[in-house]
């Protein structure tokens, strides 16, 4: 089947906009303009099922449906910070077929009724902001952005507004004060977005490739749309597959393919001869989900969809498939994601702040063979003291592994600490 | 009204305003939830999560949008699972709060366990203990041991100074913010952030000087540890040994409500010390804050070893009876040639005393002010009802003349407060100020065109409405103004305010420079048009004030004069040239009240014992009465005033008693939760009250006003006012030193250029035939033609005057 | 020479990406220009943009503080951001680094004595697939180098060495497409 999201893979031009629109680029952002209401668009979206790709798997139609209406000026932010240990997605995305991205940016201003949108792109991706830049400027040009779009009274401009190193500013509240030229912490909610956004005007924030669906869903309709995928996850979904496999990358399947499917048939399978051990589906901030010879069936037939991988004690997220094999123990995983979350904490709660830091003494007392059970009752105490209580969900992504880890793999703990 | 909203917590039924957070309905209904980050003067950040409450709500039926009811008829109550913030949720109708739940207090115990993780735990060696919100709340709140091995603590800097103000400990910082936040939302000067993120976070200032903000004070009382502490403190005592006494800041006509922290200490001979001064909360002058100014100078002077201790006949030490003795005689003597001559930081029973006795003696009772216009603020100032913290939609707030940042910092931030409510604010002045930032509308005029503008302002369209406001407030000053020119400025701006007299929230205010000028008005005193000439062989009786040190000009009057008798804290230029020199009680060392320039009477009470030879103003000038043969009273100040509401109309119905009267204020402060709204104290001493209005038949209305202008080829010396100066209360706080800095002069950039200076640059300016050496300062916004030249800075400036200023010569 | 004598069109040009009431939205890419400008960020930049803003210089230094690819210390002409985190270090990114670390003869964290190479562990860049990886962050640009070997990053620093940027061998293996 031919890529619908990484179209570059079959055509391999598809970055430049000749090419884009010679392939049907644009038609879905006219039809939308010049033929759709934007409730329309906005219904459209909505019966599609499509449901936001950047981890919490909010249905996106209901999402754009928050944004009062009557209210001047709305915006749509795509978040293209794409910072999760595990994802890289989206930046395939925007290097290989940008135009449909910015299309669905497009669009979604155009449900929404906001005449600016804004992409917001982590700081390392300063070469590729550069490029999107040209891209939006190859589309003002071309009349795909600008006043009276396709003659009709609709104008809208597309900017992008570059992050500077804080996988924080991927919280959607932490992006948009971020783009305020504020440091990068999170707001409390409520209000939340769709009410109080960017400078406290309602604002849809869309991850990429959510965005880049949309022109599908606009040109073939949401019947074609959800024909893929499963029931309560339609669609196709790009799986960023990683760690110990033979062929990591990025695969675009559709929703509910089997775990096995994507490691086995399409990844390669376990190099080396090894076992797979533990599976993290949503990158770092993932509960490990423990396979063993006991849980080896379950799991591997286990369609990786919103609803599903939650049986296998873990969530999908964005769907960043991290392998780890039985090399690996576990004290030395957690020790990884440990000073991930601990350098990423944006320091505004204070159990994000000092949990994180005193976990990551706790995880590196025992990954270094000083730490005793106590520490390792403590580590996971600590864990769910944090858990639940933090301005953000950062804070809960960070104890994730760690108690998945202590109470799966315990053995990985018990031959590390001190008798 | 506001919609009132019924809930309960730990099973007490409560019923605040809608909107109310969760935080601050509990501490209506006396319940403590404790907090670190919330403050209520500030919007909640839900940052440091130890409000963790555990919040049940109504189930609501989705079909029918009614309460499910539950067995027992009530609503039914659906909990979330996850405890949340008590400070970040407002109340809803039916709502359940626990705060005590098993659940709720081992969220909060371990909040406080990890907060401790990154504390030092110094608490025997650091200022704030005895009163940190972090040692209370881990007694109330948290665990008696940690699981955290102290050896893995982050270490950080101890004792940054911010500036020279200020000093920061690294390690005891908890992240809250509050200090950032106050600096950015309340005083509008955000020169403190954080730098870094996660555990390393920390404060930082990147301002010249470091912590460039006048009310830098207020952050270490808000701190809820001992992160930030003052320099003019730390180390200085522990809270506990301290004593507190009530008292009002004399350093502006604001009133600010303070608090007097004494001990007696070996290094004053076990004698009393003035440790520090703490904001006291009066919700209708001060809140709960005070400006540096106050804080850092507001004692020291009276601490002052230069103090003087002992009456002089000509120089010679005398003593106290013969000295006063020769006062009266020679008083008695002059008759109505008998001039008495008194500053505004006198208490008003002082006040009463010497007006008593220049009537007696048939004599004039003068005003020692720059400023005048005291009679139009006495018949159309503010009166009872009046509350700036009331003024935001459909207020209008005029400011004229002044730079109230500057001159009466509270209201800066009062009137920035009700910009940012709503309330039009025109910030009407020759030059950029700081409240311009907050203003609804700026007017700049000429300095010379005061009058004029004011007599534009209500025609101009672009103010439609504005000042035919439901409330309207003018405070005007004396930026650029002398004797006449503000009289004048007074007169045309109650023209605008003289139809709305006596409506609470509407009248005049007088920015003057001394904490007591309006009840100097309002008791009869009146500045003199030409004062060296009133004084020339007069029988002059002078107290707390300074003419000869302000004004050779009137140095040479007091040479002239037939008698010269002085009342001071200090040997002053006045006092060198005295006959007989009588030393007062510092007003710390005594009782008394002072009326603020928004016309509120406030009660001050002894903190110290007074200082061995001196005597309170009032009871001196009795004393001296009583010689003369005039009969007054001497005993307490209490007693003056009884006389004074007997017999001074607008002052009727006040007593000591009803001025020490105290009704409920919000936030509740103070008591044993430092924690909520941080060290300021309660106020359980008197919040003071409003004076009648004068009845006086005075005219209002703007009158031409010949005011001097810069000729063509001439520059204009301009008197302005700064925070920090010289004056005789300012010299003994050597903290501000630096922040008062050498004598400065400030010019428009064109100017400075064409006489070849440039910013910092040092410069001589001469006027009235004397020449001064000044470090030039640039100023856009002034216009070409003027030089403007700061009060107190041992250059006599009274009234525009025509100056020089040239390159000096480098050293 | 002040940025905005310096830059005026780029300074126009990032204005006009936010609302003409919202100038504080330029505070990041006006530090990108002062860190092109001059390597890293310097007080008097700070300050000039704290100007241009209306904002304290504090409130700029406070950004500067917060996200990691602004610097306020001059360092060596290149970053070498190797990504450790889980992803890039389950295909061997720690012991990339740590011959790295031989190769250059310095610690992480430390520059290379000509100073032309600071070298850095970073967390996830959203190359997980092509570790080890790192990114090479310069004035004025940053660029991905993918499946590195130390034998290639050497290679690189050698064309760095001579001024170029080592664009043949940016993906030290031929990206597979599929």
């Amino acid at each position: 089947m031919a890529h619908l999201l990484l179209r570059h893979r079959d055509i391999p031009d598809i970055k430049k906009l000749d090419v884009y629109v010679k392939n049907g680029g644009f038609t879905a952002l006219k039809k939308a303009v010049t033929g759709m209401q934007p409730g329309q668009v906005m219904d459209e979206v909505k019966a599609s099922g499509l449901r936001g790709r950047g981890g919490a798997g909010f249905p996106t139609g209901v999402k754009w449906s928050f944004i009062p209406k009557g209210v001047f000026p709305t915006y749509v932010v795509a978040n293209a910070d794409e910072s999760e240990p595990g994802t890289f997605k989206d930046r395939e995305i925007m290097e290989g077929n940008p135009y449909q991205f910015l299309e669905g940016v497009a669009i979604a201003c155009y449900a929404i009724q906001s005449n600016v949108g804004y992409v917001y792109l982590r700081g390392e991706f300063y070469q590729l902001a550069r490029e999107l830049d040209d891209c939006l400027a190859e589309m003002e040009k071309a009349g795909y952005l600008g006043d009276n779009l396709f003659g009709s009274n609709y104008s809208l401009r597309i900017r992008t507004h570059l992050g500077a190193g804080a996988y924080i500013c991927g919280e959607e509240t932490a992006l948009l004060e971020s783009i305020e030229g504020k440091r990068g912490q999170p707001r409390i909610r409520p209000p939340f977005p769709a009410l109080y956004g960017l400078y406290g005007k309602p604002t849809v924030i869309n991850n990429v490739e959510t965005l880049t669906n949309v022109p599908l869903i606009i040109e073939k309709g949401a019947a074609w749309y959800k024909s893929m995928g499963t029931e309560k996850s339609p669609g196709v979904k790009i799986f960023s597959l990683s760690g110990n496999v033979t062929r990591p990358g990025n695969y675009e399947l559709p929703l509910g393919t089997t775990f096995r499917e994507l490691i086995f048939t399409h990844g390669g399978g376990i190099p080396d001869g090894h076992q797979v051990k533990g599976i993290m589906p949503a990158g770092a901030s993932s509960s490990i989900i423990l396979v063993n010879s006991a849980t080896f069936d379950k799991v591997m037939d286990t369609p990786m969809d919103y609803e599903s991988v939650q049986n296998v004690g873990s969530l999908l997220g964005s769907a960043s498939v991290i392998l780890i094999d039985d090399t690996c123990s576990m004290d030395w995983i957690i020790n990884k994601t440990m000073h991930f979350f601990k350098h990423e904490s944006c320091g505004k709660c204070t159990p994000c702040r000092d949990g994180t830091y005193w976990m990551l003494h706790l995880v590196e007392r025992i990954h270094a063979g000083n730490g005793t059970n106590a520490d390792v009752q403590i580590l996971q105490s600590v864990a769910n003291q944090v858990n639940g209580k933090c301005l953000c969900a950062l804070g809960d992504f960070s104890t994730m592994a760690i108690t998945s880890a202590i109470e799966r793999f315990p053995q990985d703990f018990e031959s590390k600490v001190k008798t | 009204m506001a919609q009132m909203v019924t809930l309960t917590v730990n099973e007490v039924k409560v019923t605040v305003p809608a909107g109310t957070l969760i935080v601050d309905a509990a501490k209506r209904a006396g319940i403590d939830i404790p907090v670190f980050c919330y403050h209520p003067k500030m919007e909640p950040v839900g940052m440091c999560r130890q409000c963790l409450v555990e919040i049940g709500r109504p189930m609501i039926d989705r079909t029918t949008s009614q309460p499910v009811p539950g067995e027992d008829g009530n609503p039914r109550i659906q909990f979330m699972p996850k405890l949340e913030t008590a400070c970040t949720n407002p109340v809803s109708e039916g709502m359940v709060v626990l705060t005590a739940s098993e659940k709720a207090k081992a969220g909060q115990k371990e909040i406080i366990e990890l907060l401790l993780t990154s504390h030092p735990l110094d608490c025997p060696v650091c200022d704030k203990g005895g009163e940190c919100p972090l040692q209370n709340l881990t007694m109330a709140y948290g665990s008696s041991g940690s699981r955290f091995i102290y050896d893995e603590k982050q270490h950080a800097a101890k004792s940054i100074p911010l500036g020279e103000l200020i000093y920061l400990d690294r390690e005891r910082c908890i992240q809250c913010a509050r200090c950032i936040r106050f600096q950015k939302d309340i005083a509008g000067e955000p020169v403190l952030d954080f730098y870094q993120r996660g555990r390393a976070t920390d404060i930082v200032t990147y301002s010249e000087p470091g912590f460039d903000s006048i009310f830098s004070g207020n952050t270490t009382d808000i701190c809820p540890v001992g992160a930030l502490t003052t320099a003019d403190f730390r180390f200085g005592a522990r809270p506990w040994e301290m004593n507190h006494t009530a008292s009002l800041c004399a350093q502006c006509p604001v009133g600010c409500n303070i608090t007097f922290n004494v001990r007696r200490e070996a290094k004053s001979g076990g004698g009393h010390s003035i440790k520090r001064i703490m904001p006291r909360q009066n919700e209708q002058v001060n809140e709960i804050w005070m400006c540096d100014k106050g804080r850092f100078a507001g004692y020291h002077f009276a601490e002052s070893a230069e103090r003087l201790t002992q009456p002089l006949i000509k120089g010679a030490p005398a003593d106290l009876q013969t000295a006063q003795k020769l006062v009266a005689e020679k008083l008695k003597e002059a008759k109505a040639e008998t001039v008495v001559l008194a500053g505004g930081r006198l208490a008003n029973e002082d006040l009463f005393n010497l007006k008593q006795l220049a009537d007696g003696l048939g004599g004039k009772a003068l005003l020692y002010t720059p400023i005048g216009g005291g009679e139009y603020t006495a018949v159309y100032g503010l009166t009872a009802g009046s509350n700036l913290g009331d003024l935001g939609k459909g207020s209008t707030v005029l400011v004229i003349a002044s730079d109230l940042h500057d001159e009466a910092p509270i209201w800066y931030l009062r009137i920035k407060a009700a910009a940012q409510r709503g309330a039009t604010v025109v910030v009407a002045n020759a030059r950029a100020t700081p409240l311009d930032d907050f203003a609804t509308f700026v007017v700049r005029y000429a300095y010379g065109d005061e009058v004029q503008t004011v007599n534009s302002l209500s025609g101009k369209e672009q103010f439609a409405g504005a000042f035919s406001a439901e409330n309207l407030v003018i405070f005007y000053g004396s930026d650029g103004l002398g004797m006449a020119g503000s009289t004048a400025l007074a007169e045309a701006c109650a023209g605008l305010v003289k139809s709305r007299a006596g409506k609470p929230n509407n009248g005049l205010v007088g920015v003057w420079n001394a904490a007591n000028t309006q009840g100097a008005y309002e008791l009869g005193f009146r500045p003199a048009t030409d004062l060296a000439s009133e004084l020339k062989g007069k029988a002059v009786y002078v107290a707390a004030a300074d003419p000869a040190g302000d004004d050779p000009a009137l140095a040479e009057a007091l040479k002239s004069a037939s008698f010269l008798a002085v009342q001071e804290l200090f040997l002053t230029e006045t006092a060198r040239l005295a006959a007989v020199v009588l030393p007062a009680s510092a007003y710390t060392e005594r009782e008394g009240t002072f009326t603020s320039a928004e016309r509120r009477v406030q009660r001050f009470y002894p903190a110290v014992p007074p200082r061995p030879g001196t005597r309170p103003d009032f009871a001196l000038t009795a004393d001296i009465a009583r010689y003369a043969g005039i009969e007054l009273e001497g005993r307490s100040p209490l007693l003056v005033m009884n006389r004074i509401a007997a017999s001074v109309k607008v002052f009727s119905g006040i007593s000591y008693a009803r001025l020490a009267e105290v009704t409920e204020q919000y936030p509740i402060v103070g008591r044993g939760d430092l924690y909520y709204g941080g060290t300021t104290y309660e106020n359980t001493q008197g919040l003071g009250t409003h004076l009648a209005l004068s009845q006086e038949d005075i005219s209002a209305g703007a009158k031409p006003h010949a005011a001097l202008r810069p000729k063509e080829n001439e520059l204009l010396a301009i008197p302005a006012s700064k925070v920090y100066d010289r004056g005789t209360t300012m010299v003994a706080a050597r903290l501000l030193d630096g922040r008062a800095g050498v004598p400065t002069v400030a010019v428009n950039p064109v100017t400075a250029g064409k006489i070849g200076l440039a910013a910092g640059d040092p410069a001589k300016v001469s006027l009235n035939e004397a020449e001064y050496d000044v470090i030039v300062k640039l100023d856009e916004s002034l216009s070409t033609g003027v030089v403007l030249v700061y009060r107190s800075f041992g250059i006599p400036i009274s009234e525009p005057t025509p100056v020089k200023i040239s390159v000096a010569e480098k050293a | 020479m002040s940025l905005a004598e310096k830059y005026p069109q780029e300074i126009e040009a990032i204005y006009a990406k936010y609302p003409a009431d919202r100038k504080r939205s330029a505070v990041m890419p006006l530090l990108y220009l002062a860190q092109r400008d001059e390597g890293y960020i310097t007080k008097g930049s700070m300050a000039e943009i704290a100007a241009l803003l209306d904002l304290e210089v504090t409130e700029v230094a406070s950004i500067v503080g917060f996200y990691t690819l602004y610097h306020d210390k001059k360092e060596g002409k290149y970053r070498m951001q190797v990504c450790n985190d889980l992803p890039c270090a389950l295909r061997g990114a720690d012991q990339f680094l740590e011959s790295l670390c031989q190769n250059l003869g310095i610690q992480v964290g430390e520059t290379t004595p000509d100073g032309l190479v600071t070298l850095e562990a970073v967390m996830c860049l959203a190359a997980c697939d092509k570790a080890p990886m790192f990114q090479l962050q310069d004035d004025d640009k940053v660029a991905y180098y993918e499946n590195m070997t130390v034998d290639k990053t050497m290679e690189l620093i050698d064309a760095l060495k001579k001024g170029g940027l080592g664009e043949s061998i940016r993906d030290a293996s031929s990206r597979e497409v599929k």
